[in-house]
């Protein structure tokens, strides 16, 4: 229909006119060897494209393959991402903007080999999404290694002498696995190799991309492609052998449609409601605590990297500044990050602590460094602000910081929480320099706080980390004032 | 573009084109042939006869290549395009 009301057929605007991201001085051509399927199925998406005014709404996310630059061509929004994870980033794209058209363009060993997992989970789910799974039997860009999707006896670089199924296992037929699946909404498998077969792909990618627009659901193309290079045949009789050899492993189907019956998802709508957050953090009780801001304190915002070994409290140290300061009304995050080993190990967080909305959580550029150890102080003294504070424990640390341009605070902390009795207590003492060194907490409100911060422990074991708090409160007055 | 030409024809850019062949083998009538000359790329490019065209736009959706086919259709009408 739409074939009809077209007057000439030419380069489609869901393409960009010059290839201005490609390097070199080619920018009219594409990168594909000379009769490569990448090339049709580009076309027949950047046309679908056009003639259904979606340019602009559509997200292009190239996968690692030959298509890997599918990103000069598409005039599209575009992402590439690391091998395999399309799907996953596709879902993002898609959650995050729901009325965007989000295309997920792999390759057989994208896709089916590191990507295996990646593609079921997002089909399963049902994302609102368009996948193109060009199927070509063969790695490409790498230089015709064996694919998942490789013929029995087909013969690539890492099988001279033909896929063995007794040692490579079987071509992995994937449209049949998905239709496996409840929720995808469309299953195809067409194929490039002759004119009737480029129609019907064209079809295919008409309706999967209106899929995706009318938010059906999941659909999934597979597309049976030609790789002239990896095959090392011309390019018409590279058609005549998908005819001859994939076709007969890898039937052309539509294993399912199901798009005119469904109608567009609808997705629970994600409340972010702070008071429900609150309660789910356990924090009804102290939501009336309502702690006064202090207008002098010489922070008003944090981002702290708290750094030891394992076992330091560094964790520790990092929930209980993120709680204090969640009383206090900031916005607060807490992100730790662990060596492989979890105990024993080195272990970091990082807190942020400020009015204003908490983008990333990690703190690349912290104001504050609290270093338990001296491989922490060696590692995150580089990365403070200029004029950041340094609090580093004297007890195991027998070396100086380098940097000049800080504010330094050497204190004996697990000294300190040794002399009370308990080395455990060094969070607490780290809190305690923390209020002292900001001024953005009161160490008696602190003590207020304790039965939230140690829910369900003792009277003594509170009273220890109130004394825990003071000694390293007042450790920073009497010291550095 | 010559203004006698006679639609539907298909136009093939021979600079862009890589010579694969496949609007060639696509072709209902017959009317694209691969040239014996080369062009920049040392591709032997594929060309129009110049008559027998019948719009069928199998060329232009074989080709690989975005830009090197643009086929006229018989209601094509010249301004149109700008
Ligand atoms: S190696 Fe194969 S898939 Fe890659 S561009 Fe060349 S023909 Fe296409
Ligand atoms: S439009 Fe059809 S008939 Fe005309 S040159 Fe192309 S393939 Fe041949
Ligand atoms: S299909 Fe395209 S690239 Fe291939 S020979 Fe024809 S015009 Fe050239």
């Amino acid at each position: 229909m739409i074939m009809a009301q077209k007057t000439v057929l030419r380069k489609p605007l869901g393409f960009i006119d010059v290839y201005k991201h490609k390097p070199g001085a080619e920018k009219d051509r594409t990168h594909y060897c000379p009769g490569c399927g990448h090339g049709i199925l580009h076309k027949l998406i950047a046309e679908a494209l056009e003639d259904f005014d979606i340019v602009d709404r559509t997200i292009v996310i190239s996968p690692v393959g030959c298509s890997v630059f599918a990103y000069y061509y598409f005039h599209t929004g575009n992402l590439q991402v690391p091998h395999g994870r399309a799907p996953a980033v596709a879902t993002s794209v898609s959650r995050a903007n729901p009325d965007s058209i989000v295309i997920s363009y792999q390759g057989d060993g994208d896709l089916a080999a590191i990507g295996g997992n990646n593609i079921l989970q997002a089909a399963n789910r049902g994302e609102n999404m368009v996948v193109f799974f060009v199927n070509n039997a063969i790695y490409g860009m790498t230089g015709g290694q064996m694919a998942p999707t490789t013929l029995e006896g087909q013969k690539t670089t890492t099988t001279p002498y033909g896929r063995n199924v007794k040692t490579d296992g079987y071509p992995i037929q994937v449209c049949e696995i998905i239709n496996q699946l409840t929720a995808p909404v469309y299953v195809v498998r067409t194929s490039l190799h002759d004119m009737p077969n480029i129609r019907k792909t064209r079809a295919a990618v008409r309706k999967a991309i209106q899929n995706t627009r009318d938010k059906k659901g999941f659909s999934f193309v597979e597309v049976l492609s030609m790789c002239p290079s990896g095959w090392k045949m011309d390019s018409v009789p590279a058609q005549k052998w998908i005819e001859e050899n994939m076709i007969p492993r890898f039937p052309l189907d539509t294993f399912r449609d199901i798009s005119e019956d469904t109608s567009a998802i609808e997705r629970p709508v994600p409340v972010m409601d702070p008071e429900e957050v609150k309660r789910i953090l356990e924090y009804t009780a102290l939501s009336d605590s309502n702690l006064e801001k202090n207008p002098d304190a010489a922070f008003d915002r944090v981002a702290v990297r708290i750094a030891g070994f394992g076992g330091q409290g560094i964790m520790s140290t990092g929930i209980a500044l993120a709680n204090v300061g969640m009383e206090y009304g900031y916005n607060v995050s807490w992100l730790p990050s662990y060596g492989p080993e979890m105990r024993g190990g080195t272990a970091n967080c990082s807190v942020k602590i400020q009015a204003d909305t908490i983008g990333a959580s990690e703190c690349t550029e912290p104001n504050m460094v609290i270093a338990m150890n001296q491989p922490s102080l060696e590692k995150f003294e580089k990365i403070l602000v200029p004029g950041g504070a340094l609090i580093y424990n004297t007890t195991l640390i027998d070396i100086e910081p380098s940097r000049t341009d800080l504010k330094v605070y050497p204190i004996p902390i697990t000294g300190i929480a040794d002399e009370l009795g308990d080395t455990r207590v060094q969070s607490m003492v780290n809190v305690g320099a923390f209020a002292a060194v900001t001024g953005m907490f009161d160490p008696g409100e602190i003590e207020n706080l304790m039965p939230s911060l140690f829910k369900g422990k003792s009277g003594e074991v509170m009273k220890l980390n109130e004394k825990a708090v003071r000694k390293g409160y007042e450790y920073v007055k009497e010291n550095f004032s | 573009m010559n203004e006698n030409r006679k639609y539907p024809f298909s136009e093939i850019d021979p600079d862009i084109c890589k010579g694969c062949g496949l609007c060639v083998a696509a072709c209902p009538r017959g009317v694209l042939v691969v040239s014996e000359k080369l062009n920049s790329k040392g591709f032997h490019y594929s060309e129009y006869v110049g008559e027998g065209c019948i719009g069928c736009g199998n060329c232009f959706y074989t080709c690989p290549e975005p830009s090197a086919v643009t086929v006229y259709l018989r209601n094509y009408v010249p301004e149109e395009v700008s």
